[in-house]
């Protein structure tokens, strides 16, 4: 097994907000390896893209604070490092497509003033340079005529060019690890399908590892080596890719799968979990899912379910899976 | 289809928008580039009814969303609203045609004010449009909304920066079903929501209907969404429709080369499944000043001489399907 790049240990994460405290991040731990593929999954505001930014060393203090836990990257806790050695790190190593395109994307700068500000100050290439490589990224990502759509603003480009231009901008100094937050929720299966070729591409030709967050479990399923999975600030599954689909031990995973549209099969209704998402300023005592879970004992509405390995690599936090 | 039940119909919809000549190229004396967003395309919805829209990115879905809800005006062709030509709609006309037609954004975060509550991105559409009186009845009507779209009543009085992107897409949806629409052009709805609160978000958009009679324009990539949701699909590739027809008989047995290799490229959520397959070659077409002749020439696996020659239009095949190919 290839060594591990990046270790979360124990990372908690907090926001103090005027109406309380919010834990968007409690306890996770996982791992990844090189060129591995670890898909990051789970309830909207479980706190991916929070554990995403936290790796980043992009959670905005206040209102938020690492409370607790390590992040080392290559065998370095991030959490330590200076200013300059983050900014050294971010982009250049470590690089992050933002699941909201409009929020890292300057309105005012055209699409080759963007790339290329990286590439001259990451890689100090000349205006001219840049602008060569500007096209060969763009095209890569699959832009159409990329040299006339340089001086292009973000707002000319529809959804799912912009995110190609977030992942161009990542792409652009190879960076040796890549968090992908919904990089490809906003393109078309044929460019989707293009894109995670080229991803691929890279993890062959440079050993790149990736951290890959999306609710689609259909690309989860044919990109990711592992998964972890998300609900309520806690990871309550992680193990392979076969492990999870195969053998799904979390009931929350287990309702995340059956919540799926099939292309074949034709219900006039969908079978969500039941319930909403619980409220995180307030959050239930115990076990997070209980108030939707069908299974749910009194034990899960009083403790907080460990999280323990429960086959080799395949790991779940539930109290079914501690009766014996 | 008579045009008599249509509450939507598009004809000839076209925008082009002048591209800004780059240095290099106003050097080279080229002339002004025109990009065909929206190139003469032909729809129409039925009461009630709900079409799915998909195609490549920036193939004109969004823009055409835009067009429809007269955001943006069109270049050329015309949209009618129940037999009415909207684009001769008088501005108070217009004003009432806004709340009969409600958009919600692919982008969550840039379609919410920041600096406004929940409550008041929520209870503001309703002001807009007369339809609450009290500040009671705005807030009854608010924690409503919040329930329907399955989000907790305490969030109410928070900002959207403190939500995350699928909680803040919710609210977008909240608000589209603020002023009782009729017709709901949801452009990626549910895309950046996790496939629990997906599936359920669906199902209230299946119950809204059923509820009261809504009409919806799907636009979505993800194609199990789309073939559970629609009652029709339109298929687009750069600016044109290719294909529509029936969900069921288009996903059973689609007909353009465009929306085989969709359908072939879907990644299916079981590991042990076929992967996706890429079966366009080359580079993606290009909708500034396209070629003559059909756009997916020098990626199509059946094109023939004349495909590089002459466009082919969409014409009808039985079934209520049409499509747009030499080659069928
Ligand atoms: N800047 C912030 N201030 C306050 N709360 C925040 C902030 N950023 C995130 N949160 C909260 O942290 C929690 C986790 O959010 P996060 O964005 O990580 O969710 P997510 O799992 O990425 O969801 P999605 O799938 O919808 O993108 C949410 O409850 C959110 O409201
Ligand atoms: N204001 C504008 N000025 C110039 N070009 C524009 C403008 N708005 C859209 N376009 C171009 O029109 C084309 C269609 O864009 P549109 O947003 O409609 O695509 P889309 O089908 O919604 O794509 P996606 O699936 O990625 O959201 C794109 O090439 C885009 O760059
Ligand atoms: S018209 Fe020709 S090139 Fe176009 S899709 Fe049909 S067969 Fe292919
Ligand atoms: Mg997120
Ligand atoms: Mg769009």
């Amino acid at each position: 097994m290839a060594e591990p790049v990046l270790e979360l240990d124990d990372l908690t994460v907090r926001f103090r907000l005027k109406r309380g405290e919010l834990t968007a991040v409690n306890g996770v731990s996982f791992c990844v390896r090189r060129g591995e593929t670890f898909g990051l999954v789970g309830e909207s505001g479980s706190g991916k893209s929070v554990t995403a930014r936290s790796i980043m060393r992009l959670i905005p203090e206040p209102p938020g604070e690492i409370s607790r836990g390590r992040i080392a990257f290559e065998g370095r806790n991030v959490l330590d490092m200076s200013d300059a050695e983050m900014r050294a790190l971010r982009g250049r190593r470590i690089a992050m497509v933002f699941q909201e395109p409009m929020s890292a994307l300057n309105p005012v700068f055209t699409v080759c003033d963007q790339i290329s500000d990286a590439l001259r100050t990451n890689l100090g290439l000349s205006k001219q340079e840049a602008r060569e490589r500007v096209v060969e990224l763009l095209s890569l990502v699959g832009i159409p005529s990329p040299r006339r759509r340089l001086d292009s603003y973000v707002h000319e480009f529809s959804g799912g060019m912009r995110q190609r231009v977030m992942l161009a901008m990542a792409l652009s100094c190879n960076p040796s690890f890549l968090i992908a937050d919904e990089p490809t929720t906003a393109l078309d299966v044929t460019i989707q399908a293009t894109i995670l070729e080229l991803i691929t591409s890279m993890i062959d030709r440079f050993g790149m590892s990736l951290i890959f967050i999306t609710h689609n479990l259909g690309v989860v399923a044919h990109t990711c080596d592992s998964i972890g999975v998300m609900y309520a600030s806690h990871l309550v599954e992680l193990g392979g890719k076969r492990d999870i689909f195969e053998r799904p031990q979390h009931p929350y995973t287990v309702g995340l799968l059956n919540s799926i549209p099939r292309l074949d099969a034709q219900a006039r209704y969908l079978t969500p979990i039941r319930g909403s998402v619980c409220n995180m300023l307030d959050p239930p005592v115990g076990c997070k899912f209980h108030p939707r879970c069908a299974h749910a004992m009194d034990i899960c509405r009083r403790e907080v379910p460990q999280f323990r390995e429960i086959a080799p690599g395949h790991h779940a936090a539930c109290h079914l899976l501690d009766r014996g | 289809m008579t045009t008599g039940d249509a509450l939507l119909e598009v004809n000839g919809l076209t925008k082009h928008f002048p591209l800004h000549a780059d240095i290099y190229s106003k050097l080279a004396g080229e002339k002004a580039q025109v990009l065909k967003a929206v190139d003469g395309i032909d729809f129409r919805i039925r009461k009630g009814e709900t079409l799915g829209l998909v195609g490549e990115s920036g193939c004109g879905k969004s823009t055409t969303a835009r067009l429809v809800t007269r955001l943006i005006e069109p270049t050329a062709g015309k949209v009618s609203l129940k037999g009415e030509d909207m684009l001769s709609y008088s501005p108070s006309r217009m004003k009432a045609a806004r709340k009969e037609v409600q958009l919600v954004f692919q982008d969550p975060y840039s379609s919410l004010n920041p600096r406004k509550t929940i409550m008041q991105i929520l209870s503001r559409p309703m002001e807009l449009h007369g339809l609450a009186a009290s500040w009671a009845e705005k807030r009854e009507r608010v924690l409503e909304l919040l329930e329907r779209v399955g989000l907790g009543l305490e969030h109410v009085d928070r900002y959207p920066h403190e939500f995350s992107g699928g909680q803040r897409q919710r609210i977008a949806i909240a608000r589209a079903l603020s002023v009782d629409p009729e017709l709901v052009i949801g452009d990626e709805p549910v895309s950046a929501l996790d496939v629990s609160i997906q599936a359920q978000i669906l199902n209230l958009f299946r119950d809204l209907q059923e509820e009261f009679g809504l009409t919806y324009l799907f636009i979505a990539h993800d194609l199990s969404v789309i073939r559970h949701i629609s009652d029709r699909v339109a298929v687009m590739y750069v600016g044109k429709i290719v294909e529509a027809g029936p969900a069921a008989a288009l996903f059973a047995s689609p007909l353009h080369p465009y929306t085989k290799a969709l359908l072939a490229a879907v990644p299916e959520a079981d590991p042990g499944k076929a992967p996706p397959k890429l079966t366009l070659k080359g580079e993606v077409s290009t909708p500034i000043d396209p070629p003559p002749g059909c756009r997916l020439c020098g990626r199509c696996p059946r094109e023939l001489p004349v495909c590089a020659q002459v466009e082919p239009p969409l014409v009808e095949v039985g079934d209520d399907r049409q499509v747009a190919c030499h080659n069928l």
